[in-house]
């Protein structure tokens, strides 16, 4: 399969990714999802998840934070507020922001206005772990 | 002619001022180039967000959001952005000046114009003139996204509550180091362009969850970017002002220390001739 999409991933501060791909399989609103080459015009916004990207059959993993999946004519723009790879990530950091967010969250009510807050912390730093464990794998 | 001793003195005095204003240039010089770095690089954020936000209006029809709702414009709220400090030429005064001018003009089509600041410099400049709404100082030290989110918030619930009808940001945009743009810029109600790409068939996007939902988190979101990349050209314009400023100032100091060395060694010249002068005229004195 020659064809490859165009695989653009821009935050606030930089644009972090700007690659070839042939697969890219990401967590939407909705639940997970993939897209391939081909693949009709389709807009989507992304929670607090995984992103992976598989080109020439290597897959990179990222960790992002909220933000919108577009793609049309086999270009795709990620906008999200933050993209870690896993080479990025520092585990010590999101250990401690999920004991610090597992602390707030006992200590909280769901009707708290912070425990929303502390949710979303907690759910990031989980999903970092998960990524930096994976890597780039082959 | 001066004495030779207060000459020297200004002298000392500008050559002071001028390693101020070197040091000044530099610092800026230096704060610029990383300012300039994220207003390149929030770019494409903002520009793809606007061209995402562009193919979700673009075959919308009605009023799907309450962002998106045009109602009589009587209220109007004026967002200006400047600088928390001065020295940096008519960086801010050119703007809030633009600033005034412009509610002066619009007075008569709005009921109420309320302003809100945002920088220190706009604040005081326009507290005198204008009852300020809300100010928020110091907030452009370091421009972070956690800031524009929240001003974003404010400005949405603002909107919501009905307390003005539009709101327009002014801000200085970043152009080349040397010039910055006054900017107005309507914020609300969202303008929605007409899809005038004609040549082009609109693309059947397939939209998940729906394209309401998305529109009630990407409008948010848009403001947010919008005001984000208003404080990041602020911010960079306003080093940019401020090394233009200072580099003219140390231009200036250099003339000024050429002028009064020539001054002070004229007037030196004239101090050894007249002492000259009394020497020979002593000598010859005595001799005769």
């Amino acid at each position: 399969m020659a064809e490859k999409m165009r695989l653009e991933i821009v935050t606030p501060y930089k644009k972090v990714v700007d690659t070839e791909v042939d697969e890219v399989t990401a967590t939407g609103k909705l639940g997970e999802f993939g897209v391939l080459p081909g693949h009709a015009p389709f807009l989507t916004s992304l929670k607090i998840g995984e992103l992976a990207y598989k080109n020439n059959g290597l897959i990179e993993h990222m960790a992002l934070n909220w933000g919108y999946f577009e793609i049309r004519d086999d270009k795709i723009i990620v906008l999200v507020e933050t993209a870690e790879t896993a080479a990025e990530i520092d585990v010590e950091r999101a250990k401690a922001a999920l004991g610090r967010a597992e602390e707030a969250l006992k200590k909280l009510t769901s009707e708290d206005k912070q425990h929303k807050i502390y949710e979303a912390a907690l759910e990031r730093a989980i999903i970092r772990m998960q990524v930096a464990g994976k890597g780039i794998r082959k | 002619m001066a004495s030779l001793k207060s000459i020297k003195k200004r002298i000392v005095s500008v050559k002071n001022t001028r390693q101020i204003t070197k040091a000044m240039k530099m610092v800026s010089a230096a704060k610029l180039r990383r300012a300039q770095e994220n207003v390149v690089a929030a770019r494409p954020y903002a520009k793809k967000l606007g061209e995402v936000l562009q193919s979700l209006t673009a075959n919308l029809e009605g009023d799907l959001h309450p962002l998106l709702e045009k109602r009589e414009s009587k209220k109007l709220l004026l967002i200006v952005l400047t600088s928390d400090r001065g020295l940096c030429g008519g960086f801010n005064s050119n703007l809030c000046k633009a600033g005034d001018r412009y509610i002066k003009e619009k007075k008569e089509s709005y009921e109420q114009i309320s302003v809100m600041t945002v920088g220190r410099k706009g604040y005081e400049f326009l507290k005198s003139r204008y009852t300020i709404y809300k100010n928020f100082p110091n907030v452009l030290a370091k421009p972070n996204y956690q800031t524009a989110a929240m001003l974003a918030q404010e400005v949405i619930d603002g909107f919501i509550a009905e307390e003005y009808d539009q709101v327009e940001l002014l801000y200085n945009s970043f152009r080349t180091v040397m010039t910055q743009d006054i900017t107005f810029q309507q914020m609300l109600p969202v303008i929605t362009e007409e899809s005038n790409i004609s040549d082009e068939t609109p693309v059947e996007f397939i939209y998940e969850p729906s394209v309401g939902e998305l529109l009630a988190e990407i409008l948010p979101k848009n403001i947010e970017v919008q005001i984000f990349k208003a404080m990041l050209e602020t911010v960079a314009g306003e080093h940019g002002a401020r090394m233009t400023a200072m580099d003219s100032a140390s231009k200036n100091a250099n003339e000024m220390i050429g002028k009064l060395t020539l001054q002070y060694n004229r007037a030196r010249q004239a101090a050894i001739t007249t002492e000259l002068m009394e020497i020979i005229s002593g000598s010859e004195s005595i001799k005769g």
